[in-house]
């Protein structure tokens, strides 16, 4: 097989895996700091053991992001080494201020959170909790500054090696493209958090197990949701396509499956992309739609994918195409569902509507399904390029590590994955089942989960 | 700036193995030291609130040396990609094996994650050693500045040697015995009564071991490498390193023996630190020496980063090492003092 194919689904499959926990873990950080804020402004101890329920669904998910998280910079020098040869000087920054800066401040203050609860005051207990938040959104911000620098790279030069160094280090960490990704990522966060907490609260509703901390969940999953779901798209998705749109035009024109450039270009909403054709099969389309979207004029011309020649379409093309629709249509789902809960909630009748709640409990998968997919959007259809411009894929994997290699190291990932999540699974019914138990505190019970 | 960040990246892995260390350390002994459920738990609570940000020195320190060595990065990192794949399961399971023990109070569900704790701990101590040990000796670069190494060929030094050979094997093997060694004395400090007394014991029979493997270790080492020494003998001060291990070794054993177990643990500290000095001043200025001919060698020179990112990286370097250090502070003075049952933690 071939060996860039290869590297790339070895990267593409870990870092997958990877981001299914701190996407859950940033947005519940945030919530989790919302319910001890609540809990002491409204001296309302309930909402103390909704904190501390989801800190034991938290650590469990934190240590599967740390221990899935470390392979993640090893591969830059392992699999991708030639890459990683010229920009270290770029990347290199981000990446190493990011375990400088957040990662220290996380797993100190995560001990914190969940040890410390009987030694600190409430509000010394709330800092713990806001720093592990602080902690994971500032890891989230260096990430999104190493991806926005390959998708879009500022800010540098070229030195007498061939490698690339900062000329400008605010101008890397103020990269538009990066100020952008990183609102629309972060919400994107909270919106699966928010799903998961309305998902757990759904159920205890439903089957009438802790109605009272269900209905905590709801409420506050509720409103995280209806907004988070609302700016993933207007304005954090909208600002984000139009700057991809000024910037990546062949990756917008394959996700939109725009073959030939256009005045009032239409929206696929449904369809198959041809490349042999250069057309979509079977489409549903709305005109005008695509040109108004980017430019606010149904009569802007689009480019198509035909003004670049066929060495620069992102490939694979039918993937990007799918998985941008399959992300933008789960994106308007979202925001039915939590537009309709939210209106129930403030009319007071949410708790009795089993045709929402029934929804709200099966739909958490799909939110960790729109993150993937958005973030595969991103990266397809950056490529060919790794570097956007600068340096292609095919000059990035390390020549060394043959294709067996990274076949052999993929499938031993894909076989402790598969072990991990299985206890992965396991655990978090426990703790599900087992409920937020009355008056118990997370440094002061018998079985309870810890991470430091 | 060369040398400036030579010796950052380095007082960052040496404080990688140092902390991380100990609780490497306490995975070795787990088996061994722990006589029932209560010590176990015991042994795991001693590390439980600090293992996590001991090994983001791991993380940050790759970091750092990534973006001010980037070719270095490159090389290593997929010239030793199998060991380094290993490296990274293993660090899997020993997460896993100390977070996850403790959810269900199930006997065989415990002793599964106490083994796979000892067996990675173990596991990593030796290639930590092994990984060193292969630097020293150095890889068979080829013109472009690459490698890659099967994980053993014939276990010989020649010059296409195996990521595993009799030489790193002797590395792999001080490291199993010296972190185990940290351990112990970590333990003695952290402890009470039983377990406390077969720490001390632990320690005493582990430093016997830990001496021969030592005294092995040098010769070896110029065996492997002539011009090891070619520093030293330039700056003859730099002796003041091997006289330092030879010192902290000795008070290791005299402090425990006196039940200071503090200033023991602190001797193991200093041991590991000079170790790993001793290594970087044989090195230096090469990062990564070729058995394939010196001018293959990687060097500080031929693998910095631009001059911008380096002075820019110096500020914020500092900052953030501040800030880590505040954190450390607040984390082992709230967690300070002897480990007990009571509160909650790593136990049903």
């Amino acid at each position: 097989m071939d060996a860039m194919l290869l590297h790339r689904i070895h990267f593409a499959f870990t870092v997958i895996y990877h981001y299914l926990f701190p996407q859950l873990t940033m947005g519940l950080a945030l919530l989790i700091v919302v319910l001890k804020t609540i809990a002491i402004r409204h001296k309302d101890e309930r909402y103390n053991q909704a904190a501390r329920f989801w800190g034991k669904i938290f650590a469990i998910n934190f240590l599967l992001g740390v221990v899935t998280g470390i392979p993640m910079e090893f591969q830059f020098g392992t699999n991708w080494s030639q890459f990683a040869r010229t920009t270290g000087g770029v990347i290199g920054q981000p990446l190493a201020m990011e375990g400088v800066f957040s990662f220290f401040l996380e797993s100190a203050f995560l001990g914190l959170f969940l040890f410390g609860e009987k030694r600190l005051s409430p509000w010394k207990h709330w800092g713990a909790a806001f720093l592990v938040f602080v902690g994971s959104w500032i890891s989230g911000f260096f990430i999104i500054v190493t991806n926005a620098w390959m998708q879009h790279p500022v800010a540098y030069a070229v030195l007498p090696n061939g490698g690339y160094e900062v000329t400008s280090f605010w101008g890397l960490l103020s990269n538009p493209w990066a100020l952008l990704e990183y609102a629309h990522n972060m919400s994107g966060a909270v919106v699966t958090a928010a799903f998961v907490m309305c998902s757990v609260g759904a159920f205890y509703v439903l089957e009438n197990r802790f109605p009272e901390q269900g209905k905590i969940f709801l409420r506050v999953g509720v409103v995280a949701g209806v907004i988070s779901c609302a700016a993933q798209i207007f304005p954090t998705g909208d600002l984000h396509g139009r700057y991809l749109a000024k910037h990546q035009p062949a990756a917008v024109a394959a996700m939109e499956g725009l073959f030939s450039s256009r005045q009032g270009a239409p929206i696929v909403l449904i369809g198959q992309p041809n490349e042999e054709q250069q057309s979509i099969d079977n489409p549903i389309v709305v005109n005008d739609v695509l040109s108004f979207l980017i430019y606010g004029t149904t009569k802007a011309e689009v480019k198509g994918l035909d003004e670049f020649p066929r060495d620069q379409w992102p490939a694979p093309l039918p993937l990007l195409f799918y998985s941008y629709h399959i992300m933008a249509g789960l994106g308007t789902y979202f925001v039915l569902i939590m537009v309709i809960a939210a209106f129930l909630l403030w009319r007071g009748k949410l708790f009795q509507t089993r045709w929402v709640l029934w929804p709200l409990l099966l739909s958490f998968p799909l939110p960790y399904i729109a993150n993937t997919a958005g973030w595969m959007t991103a990266e397809i259809g950056r490529q060919p390029w790794m570097v956007y411009g600068l340096i292609r894929t095919s000059d990035g994997y390390s020549k060394y590590v043959t294709a067996s290699t990274s076949l052999f190291t993929l499938l031993g990932f894909m076989g402790i994955y598969t072990v991990t999540s299985i206890l992965f699974i396991v655990l978090v019914y426990r703790i599900i089942d087992k409920g937020p138990a009355i008056g118990e505190r997370l440094d002061g019970s018998k079985s309870l989960p810890t991470l430091a | 700036m060369g040398f400036i960040w030579f010796w950052l990246v380095a007082i960052m892995l040496v404080a990688y193995v140092v902390l991380d260390g100990f609780d490497i350390g306490v995975g070795i002994l787990h088996p061994f030291l722990a006589h029932n459920e209560q010590e176990r738990q015991l042994m795991l609570r001693s590390i439980g609130p600090v293992w996590d940000g001991n090994e983001v020195w791991l993380l940050a320190g790759g970091g750092t040396l990534y973006f001010a060595f980037p070719p270095l990065y490159a090389s290593a990192f997929s010239g030793f990609y199998l060991a380094l794949m290993i490296v990274l399961w293993l660090l899997i399971g020993r997460g896993a094996s100390i977070e996850l023990r403790m959810q269900i109070n199930i006997g065989v569900w415990k002793s599964f994650f106490d083994g796979l704790f000892f067996f990675s701990s173990a596991v990593l101590a030796i290639f930590y050693g092994a990984a060193l040990a292969n630097v020293i000796r150095g890889v068979p670069l080829h013109q472009d500045g690459y490698f890659f190494l099967p994980l053993w060929t014939n276990w010989r030094i020649g010059p296409q040697p195996g990521i595993l050979d009799w030489y790193t094997v002797i590395g792999g093997l001080v490291a199993l015995v010296a972190l185990a060694e940290h351990g112990a004395l970590y333990l003695a400090v952290k402890t009470e009564a039983a377990l406390q007394q077969r720490s001390r014991t632990m320690a005493h029979r582990l430093w016997v071991l830990l001496l021969l493997l030592t005294i092995v270790s040098l010769p070896a080492s110029i065996v492997v490498r002539a011009d090891t020494l070619a520093n030293y003998r330039a700056y003859p001060i730099a002796f003041l390193v091997p006289a330092a291990v030879v010192l902290a070794l000795l008070g290791m054993l005299q402090f425990s023996r006196k039940g200071a177990d503090g200033k023991a643990f602190a001797c193991s500290c200093v041991y590991l630190t000079v170790m790993l000095v001793g290594a970087a001043l044989g090195l230096y200025p090469r990062l990564l020496p070729s058995t394939t001919g010196s001018q293959y060698d990687i060097t500080i020179d031929k693998s910095l980063s631009g001059p911008h990112t380096l002075h820019v990286g110096l500020i914020w370097w500092a900052f953030g090492m501040c800030l880590a250090l505040l954190y450390f502070i607040i984390v082992y003075r709230t967690f300070r003092g002897k480990v007990s049952l009571e509160g909650g933690g790593y136990g049903h």
